[in-house]
């Protein structure tokens, strides 16, 4: 029986090339509401990991024998492949990490190390998760940088605009920013806060981590000249991450890790960097992630990223709107009529009930949720003054139904916690 | 399994032994990042054994549960029986396993009172 949202996409169809989802645990169907966390995986994707591995596994470039070709051809291939998918300008554009954590690391430690000096801000959010803080924590200590963060508005949902355009007056050297936050859902217009660093002189990183997998997202559009995302966040698998950055840029920076592959030649006093992408990728990389995450775009682009993100939008609303009804439960972020700046991200609390015990009783209804402070403490301890929240967030094959089973465990919470439901009447 | 039994839930909201003791003989604050729950563990020793326990925190129901109920189960016991006791004694004193993802939360306050042991030493 298809319901509501589920009948613009053939979230039916898309569910059976999941086979992770037909997983029964104790007589309980697995209800996956952790995708913000990792999503899924494609039968596709599986099956060209393995048949990389049956087939031609080899080590990639200056193999002169018939699988290596096949591997370095495959393995930059999905180069091309993600370049367009976020609209780069090509694939020399496109260097693979391990994940966006390292992504961001890798221009602090390449761009920002060569660029940034003692007393130059730095720019961040209240948003931001720790890979987009403590690799500025770690450059700003090293070089005496000084870190300002924006603030978020008297709502707690948004970026405040008036404390983007103060901080801004800054100067600061670098904009770090968040384009989807993993806590609140908030879908940041980075396309006018690039605009407006950029009239400043400040270079401009994305953390795309939870919009590239969710929503049509264009580099030249934005116009940031960094942009970090994670494989296994957009139907991939671990280990595969991608750091964009304008091709001008790359070639007016100098390497940070350095072996082979990242070489034209090598002597013993000195060495010529290779050419781009490869200049940043030092040592044998992960060939079959970089096999496989062009897989999973594939797929990404066959279902139609605009579809994804209609689809996690009616869901979203359609959560936020039943999470509504409930007496004693609070949700963070932008509201319902904000659906434009919401992502399919919802952190939610029961009064008087922690958010750990709220994801294991989740867990023994069989539905995956987390709790935790999200690897964002700052925003999560400091800004929303709570120990932990619990979350849950949505993908391309989650049905109305998950939603539901959501809201039942809710209630199951409540019952084992004696919480009395007689001001639910109010709705 | 049944991690909210009814017990467990009952220390949760009422539990035990909250609140300080003015200079024990034994404390430690200790803190679990993976839930931010947060112990502190307050032990009153008369002659080798466990005279008062108190302890004060927040944290979910299986840590101040747990703590409530340890709080109790402490008092009369050996200082060795108290060194002696591990995981198994909290699973055994809740009357279920929370499982690898919430034995931390469990066995929080046990820790907490075997490293104030320790410190006193």
């Amino acid at each position: 029986m298809v319901k509501g949202s589920d009948m613009e996409l053939d979230v039916n169809g898309i569910r059976r090339d999941f086979p992770i989802l037909g997983t029964v645990q104790d007589g309980k169907p697995l209800v996956y509401l952790d995708s913000a966390a990792t999503s899924q995986k494609p039968k596709k994707v599986i099956a060209a990991i393995s048949r990389y591995y049956r087939k031609y596994n080899a080590n990639i470039h200056r193999g002169v024998y018939k699988i290596s070709i096949e591997a370095s051809e495959a393995y930059e291939k999905s180069k091309t492949k993600v370049a367009k998918f976020i609209n780069a300008g090509s694939m020399e554009e496109i260097i693979y990490t391990r994940n966006a954590t390292e992504s961001i690391n890798l221009v602090a430690l390449s761009w920002a190390e060569q660029n940034i000096r003692s007393g130059d801000h730095i720019l961040l959010s209240e948003l931001e998760h720790h890979s987009n803080i403590v690799p500025w924590q770690i450059l700003a200590k090293r070089k005496g940088a000084v870190i300002d963060y924006i603030r978020l508005d008297s709502d707690m949902a948004e970026l405040d605009a008036a404390s983007v355009d103060r901080e801004l007056k800054k100067n600061p050297k670098i904009v770090a920013i968040t384009q989807a936050s993993n806590v609140l859902g908030t879908i940041v217009d980075v396309k006018s806060i690039a605009k407006e660093a950029h009239a400043r002189g400040a270079a401009v990183l994305v953390d795309a981590a939870q919009s590239v997998p969710h929503m049509p997202v264009d580099v030249r559009d934005i116009d940031c000249d960094f942009m970090a995302f994670s494989g296994h966040k957009m139907l991939g698998p671990t280990g595969i991450g991608v750091l964009y950055a304008k091709k001008r840029i790359l070639e007016e920076t100098s390497p940070a890790l350095g072996g082979g592959d990242m070489i034209k030649t090598v002597g013993f006093e000195t060495f010529v960097s290779n050419d781009l992408p490869w200049k940043f990728e030092a040592g044998t990389p992960n060939i079959e992630g970089g096999i496989a995450l062009g897989v999973a775009v594939d797929y990404l682009k066959r279902i139609g990223m605009q579809n994804i993100r209609d689809h996690e939008k009616r869901l979203t609303k359609y959560a936020l709107g039943q999470l509504a009804k409930q007496s004693g439960v609070s949700v963070f972020g932008p509201d319902a009529d904000d659906i434009d700046h919401r992502c399919g991200v919802i952190s939610f609390e029961i009064d008087g009930v922690h958010p750990h015990d709220v994801a294991s009783i989740f867990d023994q209804e069989g539905i995956a949720i987390r709790a935790g402070h999200h690897c964002a403490m700052p925003l999560v301890v400091n800004v929303l003054k709570r120990p932990a929240l619990s979350r849950m967030s949505f993908y391309l094959y989650n049905k109305q139904s998950d939603v539901d089973a959501a809201i039942s465990a809710i209630g199951q919470v409540k019952r084992i916690f004696k919480i009395k439901e007689a001001a639910q009447a109010k709705v | 399994m049944d991690l909210y039994a009814e017990e467990i839930v009952a220390h949760y909201e009422h539990p035990h032994n909250k609140g300080r003791i003015d200079s024990p003989s034994a404390s430690f604050h200790d803190y679990n990042p993976i839930c931010g729950d947060d112990v502190t563990i307050y032990l009153d020793i008369k002659g080798g054994k466990i005279a008062d326990a108190k302890f004060e925190g927040v944290g979910c129901a299986i840590s101040i549960g747990a703590a409530s109920m340890l709080t109790d189960f402490l008092k009369g016991k050996s200082l060795h029986e108290v060194k002696e006791m591990g995981p198994k004694t909290i699973i055994e004193m809740l009357g279920i396993d929370p499982g690898p993802a919430r034995l931390k939360c469990a066995t929080l306050s046990l820790r907490a009172a075997q490293k104030a042991l320790e410190d006193k030493r």
